[in-house]
């Protein structure tokens, strides 16, 4: 296979993959703010900028590796 | 459509508009002999911009019913100085972190700003000159300056902005440690702190190493991850806007481009509206994890 190709392939994974973790990551912790704030809906407020924060870290990974991968899209270094 | 328009193709324009103005071509992916001029022009104008506007806001305060630019800021510091009291239990040096977070706060959400400023803007004006009336025949303001027409405007899509940063951290961490434990006691926890120490010398000298090299990895992953996120967030939502810039670009090709016009409209609507939440979250996380890593600084173990 040529590299293109391979990085093609490589493109997506990282998106895709990249992509299931955080949602993953952001469904579990949704669900459980929405619970935790079901039961003691007085703590909302302090748990929201934690689940924000939290959102932020998750969302990063991903943002980071569609940047990767976009930048291996365009500007591919593997191809001198 | 036409399959050669007149400038660069799409990969040729994204290639293009992720060099930076150095001072020497990039070789090596380490190389710190290498400048990123616009990183450092860009960055030190806005932080003199956010230094200037909280001196001008300190300066005019008054007791009484505050002014509308003077409530802002007031709610911007009671907000960084309740967060810094929330996880920095030394008085002393709050005074120092509670000022230094606002500051880090207000200075990475402008330099993420830039992303929300058309991301054709600068590198047009830097290499053609006014939009409209230039054309891309023109010389802009590199010909001014006499620099290659290399423009980027975002200093945090700048790994080496954001690691500097992430790297200032560190150094605050490590001093803190030093100047709260002490040189002896810093010492004591590099090689106790996780896994604790024993009586028996054999088995303290095993855990000292084990607990030395993870005291190392925490540090490096901590420093690394810290820079990495803030430039990954914003190198990706640089990514998106040339990207969606390009959809318009492709507008001006094709009889049928109004499509493309309408997709460029509502992606870059609805990105640009996304990507405020996303600068303003990663100004907040920045300045919270450098609260938390000095904050954990404090903290005997």
């Amino acid at each position: 296979m040529e590299v293109t190709g391979i990085v093609a392939l490589a493109c997506g994974f990282i998106i895709g993959l990249g992509a299931i973790g955080a949602t993953i990551g952001i469904a579990l912790m949704g669900g459980k703010y929405l619970e935790a704030s079901a039961r003691q809906p007085e703590l909302m407020n302090d748990l929201q900028t934690k689940m924000f924060i939290l959102a932020g870290l998750i969302d990063a990974v991903f943002l980071i590796s569609v940047a990767v991968a976009l930048l291996f899209a365009f500007a591919n270094p593997f191809v001198a | 459509m036409s399959a050669e328009g007149p400038g660069p193709t799409p990969s040729e324009y994204i290639r293009h508009h992720l060099v930076h103005q150095a001072n020497k071509k990039q070789e090596n992916i380490v190389d710190f002999s290498i400048i990123n001029i616009d990183s450092v022009v860009v960055a030190s104008v806005l932080g003199m911009l956010i230094c200037f506007v909280l001196w001008r806001a300190a300066r005019n305060s008054h007791a009484g019913v505050p002014g509308r630019f003077q409530a802002a800021v007031e709610i911007l510091v009671e907000m960084v100085d309740k967060q810094a009291k929330g996880l920095i239990h030394n008085a002393a040096s709050r005074k120092v972190i509670a000022p230094m977070a606002l500051t880090v706060f207000l200075w990475i959400f402008m330099m993420n700003f830039m992303d929300m400023i058309p991301v054709d803007l600068f590198p047009f004006l830097w290499a053609h000159g006014i939009p409209v009336i230039s054309d891309h025949n023109s010389a802009g303001l590199h010909a001014v300056f006499g620099a290659e027409d290399y423009m980027r405007v975002v200093p945090t899509a700048d790994l080496s902005t954001t690691l500097g940063l992430s790297v200032g951290v560190l150094l605050m961490c490590l001093y803190y440690n030093v100047k709260i434990k002490g040189l002896g006691g810093w010492a004591h926890e590099l090689v106790s702190a996780p896994f604790g120490t024993s009586k028996n010398p054999i088995f303290a000298m095993l855990l000292g190493i084990v607990n030395f090299a993870m005291q190392m990895i925490e540090f490096v992953a901590k420093t690394v991850s810290h820079g990495m996120r803030l430039f990954g967030n914003m190198f990706a939502g640089e990514m998106v806007f040339m990207l969606i810039a390009l959809l318009g670009g492709y507008a001006a090709l094709s009889f049928s481009g109004g499509l493309f016009f309408i997709g460029h409209l509502i992606t870059g609507t609805a990105w640009a509206i996304f990507h405020i939440f996303v600068i303003t979250l990663q100004a907040f996380i920045f300045m919270m994890l450098a609260l938390i890593y000095l904050g954990q600084a404090h903290d005997a173990h």
